[in-house]
């Protein structure tokens, strides 16, 4: 099925040759060889101009865009590969290879370098400027109108102001300046990482995890095919015990790896997340003040889902399981 | 030197080593007072501290007391028994092929579905090296002949261990490599400590039976034959009691180098040069250094994650050389 999509696009590409104007400068074969340059261009590029994406765009668990992807090429980055494929124009990350970066230069290619999106403005900058290389500045701007729209309607809801935990494999967090944290931002919510002053990805070591009380917390293990200690601290008992009293919220790497208009879905769903833990808090203080327990129970239905399952169906975000739960915990 | 008396020597070290773990236990980010950590770790105070105690701290200064007399203790016997000075599990390769046993369990998924796998794979690359450090260089070896299989083994064993973990589709794997070949004890858990203390707890009393033989072997071989020693229940004490204790150990820490090496060298002297004393004073020891080792990687960069294999190998490193040094110029 995805082949013949992109095979009907190869086609497409060879029989029908760009209608653009003599005048207009768009390229007309555009390769891009980064995961998120990748997912701009997939987004903004006119039909038949987008010629191949990096394999990664492929790949379930760093891109958000699978689907569209499978309607191009796959390429691994590599020079010669590229030079094959007589694009017009190459699009790289700031992060991509400069061996590869620079011999495509030196053998003639106009290559583009973007760096990696770390906040909404940098989303924003990025997408206008794909518009204006891909000569679609329209399609560019109507993806930022759109996601402006819905930024300012995250910051409409009155999302009470959690403390909110994020925990990567080897206890690693982000802190200020990184997009995770833009995406907390946006949500309404307190990321702990900022309020300890931790800037980038940081290490957060799990005792001050504990001992920063989080109201919400979002784990995002590898998945669980692919055994490593990086993933132990998630398994730690001082972790199942935090994460048992603490309320859970989805956060999905595809979809905040690259900066765009698809990161807004994982803040939604932290603010979704909140929202429901508020709630449950709420209700059960009202009860507790009765049975004096002071525990916050879990609000996600603790199935111990796999992840990727979950990252497949955003339409049922109310019913994510939390992605931390790695083992069943008590309701 | 004169030796000191046995039974003071003990006491002092074992008065060090608790006092330690205390230290060990009061160390953390979290940055609590001695008082608030030792109510805490009683399930007193605030409920976030007592979890951080009881979960995260304690087993960090047990595995720190039970790793750390593990490779005293194995130094100990190792030099005894092979009378070699040089001996050390981490020289002669046992934790480098520990670790891979460890490496190949975890990676291929096989400690996930068995939990004893873990534990189980370490032993068996520990015996493995043992046996190939036995068959290579034979009971009474010369030190050069073992030391040089155990730098082979530890080669291999290293080499082995980097190409599981660039194999691995994981990809943190590649960097795991240091966890593996230098040592931690950063966030090991209370479940680490049920899994290696029976095998320790077992390779201990076989290491510690070793004594009476051990000191009838420093006459030589032939002569402790002629006193009745079975040289043949000496050589499966001493191995089954380094692969069970030094294999478990590793399996949870990764390989930590030096320590069985610098701790009975130290100790010798004080205990009258006699195995039979050397071995728990060398356990003691050994417990000592190690968390001493792990205080120090948290004090001095707190948010680093150091691994405990550096610092060893800073004080073990010139130690050997001198060692070295001091057997050339006696003609070794």
């Amino acid at each position: 099925m995805a082949r013949r999509r992109w095979l009907g696009a190869l086609l497409a590409g060879l029989l029908l040759p760009a209608p653009a104007p003599a005048a207009d400068p768009a390229p007309g074969r555009v390769v891009s060889l980064n995961v998120c340059t990748d997912q701009l261009a997939m987004l903004v590029a006119r039909p038949g101009q987008l010629y191949s994406v990096s394999y990664l765009a492929r790949d379930a668990d760093n891109s958000a865009m699978v689907e569209e992807a499978g309607a191009y090429l796959p390429n691994h980055g590599l020079a010669e590969e590229v030079f094959l494929m007589k694009p017009d124009l190459v699009l790289a990350g700031t992060y991509t290879a400069h061996g590869t970066v620079s011999l495509l230069r030196r053998l003639g290619f106009r290559v583009e370098e973007f760096p990696p999106e770390t906040s909404f403005e940098d989303v924003r900058a990025n997408l206008r400027r794909t518009g204006a290389l891909l000569g679609n500045p329209a399609r560019a701007e109507a993806l930022v109108t759109a996601m402006d729209r819905e930024l300012a309607a995250l910051a409409a809801e009155k999302t009470p102001r959690l403390r909110t935990a994020l925990a990567f494999s080897n206890s690693y967090t982000s802190g200020a300046g990184t997009l995770v944290s833009d995406v907390v931002r946006r949500a309404g919510l307190e990321n702990i990482a900022e309020t300890l002053g931790m800037t980038g990805l940081a290490r957060l070591p799990l005792e001050r995890l504990v001992l920063a009380d989080p109201q919400l917390m979002a784990g995002v293990p590898t998945p669980a095919e692919k055994p490593a200690l990086a993933d132990q601290n998630f398994a730690h008992p001082a972790y199942r015990a935090l994460a048992a009293r603490t309320a859970g919220a989805p956060l999905e790497n595809r979809l905040t790896v690259c900066g765009g208009p698809f990161t807004l879905k994982a803040a939604r769903a932290l603010q979704a997340a909140a929202m429901r833990a508020a709630r449950a808090s709420g209700a059960v203080r009202a009860e507790t003040e009765k049975t004096t327990q002071n525990q916050m129970p879990k609000v996600a239905p603790s199935t111990g889902g796999s992840g990727q399952a979950a990252a497949r169906s955003l339409a049922a975000l109310p019913l994510l399981p939390a992605l931390h739960a790695v083992e069943g915990t008590p309701e | 030197m004169t030796a000191l008396r046995f039974q003071p020597v003990l006491a002092v070290l074992a008065a060090a080593a608790a006092l330690l773990f205390l230290l060990s236990l009061a160390i953390g980010p979290a940055g609590a007072t001695p008082a608030v950590s030792l109510r805490a770790l009683f399930g007193g105070g605030e409920e976030l501290m007592v979890l951080v105690m009881q979960e995260i701290r304690l087993p960090r200064a047990l595995l720190g007391l039970i790793v750390g007399a593990t490779l005293g203790l194995s130094g100990a016997a190792l030099q005894g028994y092979l009378r070699n000075p040089l001996a050390e599990p981490g020289l002669i390769g046992i934790s480098a092929s520990a670790s891979f046993g460890a490496v190949i369990a975890l990676y291929t998924g096989l400690s996930a579905l068995f939990a004893l796998a873990l534990p189980l794979m370490a032993l068996a690359g520990a015996m493995l090296s043992v046996f190939v450090l036995q068959a290579m260089a034979g009971s009474d070896g010369r030190p050069l002949t073992v030391i040089l299989t155990g730098v082979a083994i530890s080669s291999f064993a290293g080499a082995m261990t980097s190409l599981v973990l660039n194999l691995s589709p994981n990809p943190f794997a590649a960097t795991e490599i240091m966890f593996w070949m230098l040592g931690s004890l950063t966030d090991r858990s209370m479940p680490h400590v049920w899994l290696v203390l029976p095998f320790t707890l077992v390779g201990w009393a076989l290491l510690l039976r070793l004594g009476r033989a051990l000191d009838a072997l420093s006459l030589g071989p032939d002569a402790a034959a002629s006193m009745g020693v079975d040289l043949g229940r000496v050589q499966r004490l001493a191995i089954l009691g380094t692969a069970l204790s030094v294999g478990a150990a590793t399996a949870v820490t990764g390989a930590i180098g030096f320590v069985g090496l610098v701790v009975p060298h130290v100790l010798r002297p004080l205990v009258g040069a006699q195995p039979s004393r050397l071995l728990p004073a060398s356990a003691l020891g050994g417990a000592v250094l190690l968390q001493s080792a792990d205080i120090l990687v948290r004090v001095i960069a707190p948010d680093r994650d150091i691994k405990l294999g550096v610092v060893t190998a800073i004080v073990g490193a010139p130690f050997f050389f001198w060692l070295v040094w001091s057997h050339r110029r006696s003609g070794l």
